[in-house]
This record gives structure tokens, sequence and C-alpha cells, in this order.
């Protein structure tokens, strides 16, 4: 027997108050580490942002459409390894429900810009080769049960063919994965040729363009060099780099990063309050037991150092089994095929700094009653009687 | 030849309550020798409890002396107090205070965790209390498993497991019937006739009281008479 086992013993005396403390800090790092997951996935897409890459977009809406002609003009301008141009399909999979992330692209350029998006050379030529051939992301496969060769009707609900149908067929030519496991890998793309001859709107337009640069330092004199060169035209663009359109984006949605952290804070709160008050709790219970410790000839810095660890390992075991329970659920979401989704990990940084939660939440709640305890006058609290 | 064991000089103990001065002890004197087995009576209030606090070395006097075989310890650091109590103090309850969710082996143990004994020792020592409490069969019971004597005789083995020179008992049977007390006093006395043991004990029992070498009286802080047995 040690101190370890007094203190395990001490934090295992009151089991029905054991299970609710748990139970609060469980629930806690649960939330804890899934939302932080959350966030992260959000904050990864600007992130793994390229910073050599670039959106050149229309300067009155990034909705609005420049013409194709654009697209070699852009590549003539100096400091550009690659340009490709996309175009919003609004695809959906047999019911509108089901809508997919769907672009014409420009199938020779497009993984060029795009390289984070991993396929075979042999996939990439075979994509290239089939007027109707579409790749797919892992994450979007896994949720429609699609593989390489399914051959899939997608309707749009924005174009319409010359026909009158809304949908088009295509053969799945590969699917991609990401070259990080937080890459979006829920996205479909097709050849915009496929896409300009058979809709029946004005052709010729595109939605916007990809631009990786050949040296991020110098981003800043291509976005010049090509908004330039349509200045005064009757398409104005406006070239930003990709981390900052995701970051403007992503303030479109609101301020998520502060609801989260004030969730998270409530969270604790609340935690620090039911631990913090359970531990005076169980100290003032054991007043007189502390006392008779103390005149056995335990030190006060000994009594101190043990209930304050009573409240740490509480912290620990109720956060550590609530961090692997949002392990288990962020699994739960990945694994559930929902393509919307981003991909969830908790990443080492989450893990450290639940650590340094738990931790802080022993502290704190532990700090006060270790004191009371270390301070506790052997007299009075055995005269208590 | 007798040596003495504790020896206090001119004790003095205020307490203050709001802005009344209690004044316990004004000048107390006492030795007790080594291997002695003394009981104090007296009325409530008279400052029994407090004067085995002070010889305990869980509270200090106000003025004056109390040595420990020749060697001062009114003036030690609480942590130096704690060292000591360790080493030459056994405290004996009258409300036995055993930790409720450790074993009765366990709660023998505790004392020892403060000496550098190996685990095997000091289950050596736990086994070797027990047995002379006569709870050999009751190491795994928990306090609440058993009955008022049996959990003084735990606290017994307790206060002797470390093999401290001086047994300190504050109304030891004062919660307990009197065939059971007479078990507890019975066992304080062999303790102090056959191990050694020096005894100061507190009681209000006369009977009890009859267990011990002599009998000193207190009253407003001080001894007004002594039997010898
Ligand atoms: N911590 C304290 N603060 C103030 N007064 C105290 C304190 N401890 C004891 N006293 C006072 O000192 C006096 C002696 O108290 P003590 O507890 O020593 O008496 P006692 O002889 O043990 O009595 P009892 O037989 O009731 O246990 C009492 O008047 C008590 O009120
Ligand atoms: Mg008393």
């Amino acid at each position: 027997m040690g101190d370890l086992y007094l203190v395990f013993k001490n934090l295992t005396r009151k089991k029905m108050r054991l299970a609710l403390t748990l139970f609060a800090t469980f629930i806690a790092f649960m939330i804890f580490g899934t939302i932080s997951a959350f966030q992260s996935a959000l904050d990864s897409g600007v992130e793994l942002s390229a910073d050599d890459r670039l959106i050149t977009v229309n300067k009155i809406n990034f909705t609005q459409p420049l013409p194709i002609a654009y697209y070699n003009r852009v590549r003539t301008v100096d400091g550009i390894v690659e340009v490709t141009h996309l175009n919003w399909f609004g695809g959906y999979y047999q019911d509108p429900k089901n809508f997919l992330p769907m672009m014409a692209v420009n199938e020779n350029t497009f993984l060029k810009v795009y390289n984070e998006l991993v396929l075979t050379d042999e996939e990439e030529a075979a994509w290239k080769g089939n007027r109707q051939g579409l790749i797919v992301g892992e994450n979007a496969a896994r949720q429609y049960g699609w593989k390489k060769g399914d051959r899939i009707p997608i309707n749009s609900n924005i174009f319409s063919q010359k026909d009158g149908t809304t949908s088009w067929d295509f053969t799945i030519e590969a699917v991609y994965t990401g070259e990080q496991e937080q890459t979006d890998t829920s996205g479909l793309y097709f050849h915009y040729k496929y896409f300009n001859e058979t809709q029946s709107f004005g052709g010729n337009y595109i939605g916007w363009m990809g631009v990786r640069t050949a040296d991020p330092a110098r981003n800043g004199e291509v976005i010049k060099a090509i908004d330039d060169m349509f200045v005064n035209s009757p398409f104005e663009t406006e070239t930003v780099p990709e981390k900052a359109f995701n970051q403007a984006f992503l303030a479109q949605i609101g301020n998520l990063g502060l609801i989260l952290s004030s969730v998270i804070f409530a969270a604790f709160f609340i935690i620090l309050v039911i631990v913090g008050n359970s531990m005076i709790l169980a100290i003032r219970e054991r007043t007189s037991e502390i006392a008779v410790l103390k005149t056995i000839g335990f030190k006060s810095g000994r009594i101190f150092a043990m209930v304050l660890s009573e409240s740490i390992f509480l912290a620990l075991m109720g956060g550590g089994l609530g961090l692997l329970a949002s392990f288990g659920l962020i699994e739960l979401f990945n694994g559930s095929g929902v393509a919307q989704l981003p991909t969830l990990v908790l990443k080492p940084h989450i893990i450290m700094q639940s650590l340094m939660f738990m931790l802080l939440l022993g502290g704190i709640t532990g700090i006060f009653p270790a004191i009371t305890a270390q301070r506790l006058n052997i007299i009075s609290a055995l005269s208590r009687h | 030849m007798s040596e003495t064991l504790f020896d206090l000089k001119n004790v003095r103990k205020y307490f203050t309550r709001g802005a009344e001065e209690i004044h316990v002890f004004d000048g107390l004197n006492l030795e007790i020798e080594k291997g002695d087995f003394v009981a104090i009576m007296g009325p409530s209030g008279s400052g029994k409890t407090t004067l085995l606090n002070m010889l305990g070395g869980v509270d200090q006097p106000t003025d004056g002396e109390i040595s420990f075989s020749g060697d001062r310890i009114d003036n030690l650091s609480e942590g130096a107090l704690a060292n000591w109590r360790a080493t030459n103090i056994g405290f004996i309850f009258q409300f036995y205070n055993l930790m409720p969710m450790l074993s009765a082996a366990r709660n023998v143990e505790l004392p020892l965790l403060l000496t550098n004994l190996s685990a095997k020792q000091r289950k050596e020592n736990v086994a070797t209390a027990l047995e002379l409490v006569d709870l050999a069969d009751r190491t795994t019971h928990k306090p609440r498993e058993m009955s008022g004597g049996q959990q003084q005789r735990v606290a017994i083995a307790r206060a002797i497991v470390s093999d401290p020179k001086m047994l300190l008992c504050d109304e030891p049977t004062g919660d307990l019937d009197r065939e059971t007390a007479d078990e507890i006093l019975s066992m304080l006395q062999l303790l102090n006739r056959d191990f050694g043991k020096t005894i100061v004990m507190v009681t209000h029992d006369p009977l009890a009281a009859k267990y011990a070498k002599r009998i000193l009286h207190l009253d407003k802080g001080n001894f007004i008479s002594e039997e010898v047995d």
C-alpha cells in the first residue's frame, strides 16, 4: 500500500458520486473532442489551401460567369504554372436531396492545378480519353456505393440538355483519394466539353478559374497582371489567393469558431462547478480522517498532494474516457458515408489540448480542497465530535 | 532506576475565545517515567485533552517547557513534530477514527507508510500487531463490519505497529460497554507490563482508571491529588 492506494480508495469510496462526476467530465470531453475535430476540419479547408493557388472570379460576384476566352488569356500571364477553369453543375444523384459538389472542368489542366487529388496515371489517361468520364472522390463513392467502371446518370438542378432532360450519363473512370487525411474527397469532376456541348443555356462561359503560380511570394504581381488584363471589360475579374477565398467563405457561414468556443467554455464551466463542488464536499466529509492522518505523522504537504492527485485522477479518468468516446463518435461520422461531412480527425494538438484541460480541470477543482486539507488544524478537527 | 520520558516545566496554555482569554494551564509541572501507566481524570473542561494534545505534539504550550527523553519538543516546527509523532507516539481515540474505506490490515499499515520499511516488512509488522490484539482473523474486514471493541483493537494495533515508546489514549473506552472496556483496558495493561509501553490515558471512568499504575486528578488546570496503585 502506498499513497496512491489511499488516493484510489478515497476516489472510489462513494460509487454514485464517482459515477456522476466521471459522467460529467466524460460528457464534457466527448463534446470537446468532437467539436474540436469539427472545428479543425473546417479550419483545415483554410489550412490546406495551397499558397501557390489563386482563384479568379467575376468581380461582381463569384457566382457570375466569365467568358471561356479568358482562360487562354490568363495562361499567358508571367509567373503562372497552370490555369484551369471550373463550372458549378448543381448535380444530384437520383433525388435532389442527394446533392453533389460536382464541377465541369478543363480535363487537361484540372489535375495540374488541383494536384492534391490522387489517382494513377492510367486512371488519369482514361478520364481524359472519355468525354463522359467522371472522377469521384472516395468520400462520395463510399456514400453512394460507386466504384470505378460504374455507369451512372446524374441530374442537374440548374441545367438541362438540349432535348429537355436534366439527366447526363457518366462513366466513373477513377475514384480519387486525398493527398492528406483531411483533403476533401467529396467532389466530382467531368469534362467541360461534354457539359458545354450538351447543355441548353448560352455556352462558352466558365464559372471561375484556378491558377497555380510558380512562386507564392510573387502572387501579388500575378494577381495584378490578371485583373489588369480585364479591367474596363464587361467581365472584370477579381483574383484572390485561395486561402483568402476560403476564409471569406467560412466567414459567410458565420463565426463558427466563436460559437464552438462558447459551447466549450460553457461546458467546462458547468463541469468545473459540478466537480469542484463534489470535491469540496468529499474533503469536508473526511475532516476527521485527515486530522487522524496528520496526528499519526503525515505531513501537510503530503496530504495536499494526495487530495490534489485525487481530483487530477478524476479529471484524467473522465476526460480520457470522454476523449475515447469522441474518437468513436468521429469514426462513426466518418463512416456514416454522408459526403457533406468533412473528414474528422482527432489531431495530436486536440489530444494535447484536451490533456491540458484535464490537468487544468483537476488542478482547479482540487486546489481549494487540497489547501483546506493542508491547513486543517488537528485539534479543532478532532474536537468536532 | 527510572528514566524520565516526559518532563513538563511550568507549562502555560491559554486559549482566546473572542475577547476572553481562557487559562487552561497556568504553570503545570509533570514528570512521566518510562514504563509508567498514568490515568488522568477530572471534570469536563479541566484540560485533560489539552494536556494529551501537548504531550502528543499536536498542540504546543503558550509558555513553559516540554521535554521528551531530555529533548525539548515545545519549540519544534510543525514538520519536525510530525516526524517526532510518527516515531514516538501512538494515538488511541474514543471513536477509534479508522479509515472507513480501508480494511483492518490497511488501517494498521498506515503509520508504516511513514517509515522506510519494505512492503514485506510492513506486512509482517501488521500481522504481528493484529495478532497481538487478537484480530488475526479479521484482517480483511472493513471498520463497519466490526464491533466497537474490535474497531478499538484495530486502533490499538495501529498505535503500536511502528513500535512507539508512548501511547496516548483519550477516553479509549468511552464508547464501549463494561465488558468490552475491560477487554481493551487489559490489553493496554498488557502492552504496558509486557511490552514496556508508557501509557497516558484520559478517562472519566474510575473503574478504567484502576487499570493504571497511578491516577492523576486534574481540576482547574492543576493536579489536585494522586493515587498510586
Ligand atoms: N481550541 C480551543 N479554543 C478555545 N478553547 C479551547 C480550545 N480547546 C480547548 N479549549 C478550552 O480549554 C478548556 C479545556 O478543554 P479540554 O478539551 O482540554 O477539556 P477536557 O478536560 O478534555 O474536557 P472533556 O472531559 O469534556 O473532554 C475548556 O474550557 C475548553 O473550552
Ligand atoms: Mg477531552
